[in-house]
């Protein structure tokens, strides 16, 4: 079991004005698992993704990452984590203005404590997501479908074993929504996990289990039947 | 170790880039600082130019020469005159009572003085001068030597002559290639006889004995300048052995002369000093001078610093998302707030950096004016100290104005920062 969440509540408290978004929050998930998180906006699926990927941290409740209790991390061990064992991808991108293609990509390896040829792996991130003849543009400079696959070249680059997607599709055109998809299912078949938050069900319904949030609470968990796979034709270099 | 060197080369490099891409904004951040410290090198600077000219104008004096100035001062304090403030109570009699040999026995000679503006005037040409009123012994006090014609004598001082001596200057201004001596000058509706003419000296003690007109002492007192009194009296002594005795027989007879009983020098409306204790009041003055200047300064760097806190808190608002998503991708907080102080500190160090070469210049040119208004004893000296003051103040505003922005953007929680639009 990689990631095991247990009766997990969340509580916003804004200036003294609680607001409970999480209410026992329970399922575990496991490696190279596809899972869609799904709900309207308001069921809390953001947030679940938030602490899943240790941005966020729940009210109440347990969660083990590869058996460890994350209660017991510092701040350091946090970042470590969130450095090495997760790759994030934004709905609204997120990469650093004025900056190229390649840096944007190497910015995860900065933070790394390892020594690395960050150019050689940032090229070879930006290659799997087909992007190699964009390295050197400024990321004002490529279309939305480039910058998202940009923040998932930038999300690899760590070789992370799970890869969190919040609404990765939400901003793009359905074409390269397509290119998007097809690279997490690609990802999924090299062994990684992917956990992907939508409110499409057609977005939802390219991975293998669903989980359908309301209200904070979670509605159900099912495994998805008729799998799509994202077609080619967003026509991947 | 090696990962914090590592870590180190790569915040460098982060930085650099951050600070590229706001160019603009980078450059009048560091504009405060640039000012700041550039004020502080040129005030060190050219407060440590003027003093070596002062010191060297003071020594140019000679260490054989002591003056009595009117009124009473403190030992380290200046002479009330050097303030501007007009003092009566030296007269012609106390020169002359100096000048008795009995009196003071190592005496070489004494000069009196009066000082005036005035323009004078021959033919068609005319030119705005000093006007010193003098006695007789001027030439072996000073140590001027006359280019041609003969100075005035000693009868000359008191009997209204009107014979004068023009300075090298002066008689360039006025006559140019002619032929001065004998000729007559009108100052003030007086006429002059012009008897001499003194050889080229250029600057002593901060006036340029070229540019003046030398009067006998009464003619000065009573048809130009309307007083009684004498501005100063300059004595030379035979030896510099003799400097202190001289002193005394001076303070002696001065007391005698205006019926003053206490020896102790507590009564005394005169006060005596040798070049040396002279130049030790200046230095004392102008140090402090420069110091509170290069403080007042410093403290622009302060004002400066507060202006890159404010640039920074913005830029750390500006760049929340930023933070947000370093954090996301594996920052700690450390690593953020490293970041952005380092950010500060090298926009204070460069901004430093680029004021010490700016202040550098700018001396360096204020340096070649000084030259160049034939101020030949102005050096250019930038002071260790003022460079470290400097690049101290700059470091240490980096710090302490870094501290605060950086601690904020560390603190963000990723998740917020994120979401922040």
């Amino acid at each position: 079991m990689q990631i095991e969440l247990k009766k997990i509540s969340k509580t916003f408290d804004t200036d003294g004005v609680k607001t409970p978004v999480l209410f026992d929050v329970s399922f575990n998930i496991d490696r190279g698992e596809f899972i869609a998180i799904m709900g309207p906006s308001g069921s809390g699926k953001s947030t679940l993704m938030h602490i899943i990927g240790l941005l966020d941290f729940a009210t109440r409740g347990g969660y083990k990452l590869d058996s460890l209790n994350i209660d017991n991390f510092d701040d350091n061990e946090l970042a470590r984590l969130r450095n090495q064992k997760f790759g994030f991808v934004f709905q609204s991108f997120h990469l650093l203005p004025r900056t190229t293609v390649l840096e944007n990509v190497k910015l995860p390896l900065t933070y790394s404590k390892e020594e690395n040829d960050s150019s050689a792996l940032a090229r070879d991130a930006l290659k799997s997501v087909g992007l190699t003849h964009r390295l050197n543009y400024l990321t004002n400079q490529i279309s939305g479908g480039e910058k998202q696959r940009v923040a998932i070249a930038r999300a690899l680059v760590n070789n992370p074993d799970i890869i969190l997607a919040d609404e990765p599709t939400g901003n793009l055109d359905s074409k390269s929504g397509m290119q998007v998809m097809k690279i997490l299912q690609n990802l999924n078949d090299q062994g990684k996990t992917i956990i992907l938050v939508t409110h499409e069900f057609y977005t939802a319904e390219h991975s293998k289990r669903i989980i359908k949030m309301m209200d904070g609470k979670l509605k159900t968990d099912t495994k998805v039947r008729n799998r799509r796979r994202a077609s080619s034709n967003g026509k991947l270099k | 170790m090696r990962y914090y060197i590592l870590s180190l080369q790569k915040s460098i490099a982060q930085l650099f880039k951050s600070l590229l891409i706001n160019k603009t904004r980078t450059f009048l951040t560091m504009l405060g600082i640039v000012i700041g410290v550039s004020g502080v090198i040129i005030i060190m600077s050219v407060g440590a130019g003027a003093q070596a000219l002062v010191v060297s104008q003071i020594e140019s004096l000679g260490s054989k020469v002591v003056g009595v100035h009117p009124g009473n001062s403190g030992k380290d304090s200046p002479p009330p005159s050097v303030m501007g403030i007009v003092i009566t109570t030296l007269n012609y009699d106390d020169l002359q009572a100096i000048r008795n040999k009995k009196n003071v026995p190592n005496l070489v000679e004494a000069v009196g003085f009066i000082r005036g503006i005035g323009t004078a005037s021959w033919k068609s040409n005319s030119y705005n001068t000093t006007l010193n009123g003098v006695t007789s012994g001027y030439l072996t006090v000073e140590g001027v030597e006359l280019k041609e014609g003969r100075f005035f004598l000693k009868a000359e001082e008191r009997n209204m002559s009107r014979n004068v001596v023009i300075g090298s200057l002066v008689k360039e201004e006025l006559f140019g290639d002619s032929d001065a001596i004998g000729q007559k000058i009108q100052i003030r509706d007086h006429s002059f006889n012009v008897i001499g003419v003194l050889k080229e000296k250029g600057m002593v003690a901060l006036s340029n004995a070229d540019d003046q007109i030398l009067i006998p002492m009464k003619t000065m007192q009573k048809l130009i300048a309307g007083v009684d009194h004498l501005a100063i009296i300059r004595v030379k002594v035979d030896n510099e052995e003799n400097v202190k005795q001289v002193m005394e027989d001076v303070k002696y007879i001065i007391r005698a002369q205006h019926n003053i009983v206490d020896q102790t020098g507590a009564q005394d409306d005169f006060t005596v000093r040798s070049a040396a204790e002279a130049l030790e009041t200046i230095t004392t003055i102008t140090d402090s001078l420069r110091y509170f200047l290069a403080l007042i300064a410093a403290l622009s760097l302060v004002v400066g610093g507060i202006g890159i806190m404010n640039i920074m808190i913005v830029s750390v608002t500006e760049r929340t998302q930023e933070i947000g998503l370093r954090k996301a991708i594996g920052a700690s907080s450390a690593n953020i707030s490293n970041q952005f102080l380092i950010e500060t500190i090298s926009i204070t160090s460069i901004g430093g950096l680029i004021g010490i070469i700016l202040g550098s210049l700018i001396s360096y040119f204020i340096y070649l004016g000084a030259q160049f208004l034939d101020y030949k004893d102005w050096e250019f000296i930038i002071t260790l100290d003022s460079v470290a003051l400097s690049v101290g103040v700059s470091i240490v505003v980096g710090l302490i104005f870094g501290i605060y922005p950086a601690r904020r953007a560390s603190k963000l929680q990723p998740v917020e920062a994120l979401r922040y639009e």
